[in-house]
């Protein structure tokens, strides 16, 4: 309790020591969001709720982090290289798994994902060990305010990805067939069946684009932070905090939401200690929950 | 409703089975801890079956009153004798030792108390989550255990991340695992035949009508968030005391693996359930008895592999086989279950 109460005084003492957390926290946010972009996306299209979406995103850090390795390519080559591979793998999956289950009740899409999820973690660390691996680029660290902001050039050209990746991605949505069909199916998918889309690839496209949307945010992960191969239900745990914040096709919600996040669990991990950042991200998900339900119960409604 | 069950006490095939379950640990004294553990997973797949079954509420969670109950079992017993932060601050250093009579009572009022204590928790827990439905109440129920595990894990009192080290049995070591086989199958005993009942009650109906459709039923009448609370309730409580048991089966345990379990038992749980069948008596017990067989076969036989075997088993049950055993033959053998097709109907309907 007295660190605790100590930490806070910390931040009203050093008012520095705030930035220097809002930045890590919105960094960090910005990745949550590019997540849960592509959850949402796939939530939104075919109304399959997506376990696995972190494990897709520690696995795009690992096809990065294996080729720098193995073939010395340049980290940053990586997270194009990691969206291809993993829209292979995601198209796959989609194949394989999520087809047969995008017509049946949500808790089955969501427990075949959750197996998903199991597995695909469990591959990673037979296939790459269970520690801690990251990709270190040389780049200058910004020092401002006498060193209690540091601004590694490295996150800062790791957010800049992410957010041009966003803005691509949200291009190609408003002004291109692919992206118009995928909208017209998350209206109605049967309207856009009359109307001659097909669907199936729709869906395809979707969760392909959703799995290569995650794959490069791990590989901009790998660069900026660490990837350890049972980190992936945290990332979908945040991912659904954001969704479920924000909303479906509320693009400015979720990158707000996802900014928020980060902060707060930057906040979190300050106050209560390094320990607590997991718990943190699940306690933020309850919070949201909770408060999503008083508002609908205040309808007579429920969260469905 | 009450039809469907209608050829269901069979005194024979049920005198049988329990004495199948008195003399098994003294047939197969090498797999006493193998059945210990089978009973576990028929238990908790029961109780599971409880919400996500018969009442239409599918958590993820039930895995968070399994690891409440080995804590709650495991302070209560050693707060019986001793102070609770110098006990596990030693981790089970060996100063503490506790009599024959300290463990038994600790053994047995600590699960029982584990299992009120978890009830209680499901009340509170309930009351937060209940007006989340479908995949909202599984991923609230899930997000629970998560936070607890950390949470607990963050708690020096109750020995943080290293977890609580209690007492071995007290005499030989074969005698205890028959006497943790007993336990178990006491609970699993006394957990069927509650649900027997239970499942042909009024209250029984109300469940089923809350997971058919929950606005009717609640125009109908029901309470339906009394109904759902106190079903929730009642499968904490028998969690919590095989959580409870399980503290003491497995003597040290530690928060995020054993305890918190959430990706092991948290989903082998719904698992058994989905295999056997949703939303019937037998269903449950039978799946956990095949999954628990194809876990041991995989765990031997997939060495290394035995996890990315047990998350293939996960999403092949759940996309290509999710009405189970029970709903398989519900198909091919409808009379056995006291349902009759009209031979007319079927052969106009070709």
């Amino acid at each position: 309790m007295d660190q605790i109460l100590g930490n806070i005084g910390l931040l009203i003492e050093f008012p520095i020591v705030n930035i220097a957390i809002i930045i890590e926290g919105l960094m960090i946010g910005a990745l949550f969001a590019l997540a849960a972009y592509g959850l949402a996306l796939v939530w939104g299209v075919m109304n399959v709720k997506n376990l696995a979406q972190g494990d897709f995103v520690i696995a795009g850090g690992y096809v990065s982090w294996w080729l720098v390795n193995n073939i010395g390519m340049h980290p940053l080559l990586g997270v194009p290289v990691a969206f291809v591979v993993m829209w292979g793998i995601g198209w796959a999956t989609y194949k394989l798994v999520i087809s047969r289950v995008i017509e049946r009740d949500l808790f089955t899409s969501l427990l075949a994902t959750f197996g998903l999820a199991i597995m695909m973690a469990q591959i990673m660390n037979l296939l790459f060990g269970s520690d801690t691996q990251s990709l270190t680029l040389d780049m200058p660290v910004l020092e401002f305010a006498d060193g209690f902001v540091q601004l590694p050039m490295a996150k800062v050209l790791g957010v800049l990805m992410a957010c041009s990746l966003a803005l691509g991605v949200v291009l190609f949505m408003k002004n291109s067939r692919m992206g118009q069909a995928i909208r017209a199916t998350a209206q109605d998918a049967r309207a856009a069946r009359v109307l001659g889309i097909d669907t199936e690839k729709v869906y395809a496209f979707t969760f392909s684009l959703n799995s290569a949307i995650c794959g490069a945010a791990g590989a901009i992960i790998v660069m900026v932070w660490v990837i350890q191969p049972f980190y992936g239900i945290t990332y979908s745990i945040r991912a659904f905090v954001v969704v479920t914040a924000a909303g479906l096709g509320n693009l400015p919600g979720v990158i707000a939401a996802g900014l928020g996040i980060g902060a707060a669990e930057q906040y979190g991990g300050h106050i209560f200690g390094i320990g607590y950042q997991q718990a943190i991200a699940v306690i933020i998900l309850l919070l949201v929950l909770i408060v999503r339900l008083l508002q609908q119960r205040r309808n007579r409604q429920v969260l469905q | 409703m009450l039809k469907t069950y209608k050829k269901y006490p069979k005194p024979f095939l049920h005198g049988a089975l329990l004495i199948f379950i008195i003399i098994a640990p003294f047939l197969f004294p090498n797999f006493t801890t193998q059945l210990a553990t089978l009973w576990l997973f028929i238990i908790v797949a029961m109780t599971w079956d409880m919400t996500g079954g018969q009442m239409g509420y599918n958590s993820l969670g039930n895995i968070f009153f399994y690891g409440t109950g080995m804590y709650a079992a495991a302070v209560f017993a050693i707060s019986l004798v001793y102070d609770v932060g110098e006990y596990t601050s030693a981790f089970g250093g060996g100063r503490f030792d506790f009599t024959d009579q300290q463990y038994f009572t600790g053994f047995i009022f600590g699960s029982i108390f584990a299992g009120f204590f978890c009830a209680i928790s499901a009340f509170i827990v309930g009351y937060l989550t209940f007006g989340l439905r479908g995949p909202y109440f599984a991923i609230g129920t899930l997000g629970v255990a998560i936070a607890a595990g950390e949470l607990v894990s963050n708690w020096e009192w109750v020995g943080g991340g290293q977890g609580i080290v209690l007492p071995v049995y007290p005499g030989d070591l074969d005698d205890g695992k028959v006497f943790i086989y007993f336990a178990f199958a006491i609970t699993g005993v006394v957990l069927f035949t509650f649900l027997n009942w239970l499942y042909k009650t009024r209250f029984g109906a109300a469940m089923n009508a809350i997971r058919d459709d929950e606005e009717k039923a609640e125009a109908m009448g029901i309470h339906t968030l009394r109904y759902k609370l106190i079903t929730w309730a009642m499968a904490a409580f028998f969690v919590g005391i095989v959580g409870g048991i399980s503290a003491f089966q497995l003597i040290s345990f530690e928060p995020l693996e054993t305890a918190y379990q959430t990706i092991n038992l948290g989903i082998f749980m719904v698992v058994c359930v989905l295999l056997g069948g949703k939303g019937t008596l037998w269903g449950p017990i039978i799946g956990a008895i095949l999954f628990h067989v194809i876990k041991e076969v995989t765990w031997s036989y997939f060495l290394g592999w035995q996890w990315v075997a047990l998350g293939f088993l996960i999403v092949v049950t759940v996309v290509y086989f999710q009405d189970g055993l029970m709903g398989w033959m519900k198909t091919k053998k409808p009379e056995w279950f006291g349902i009759r097709v009209d031979q007319k109907e079927l052969e106009a309907a070709e």
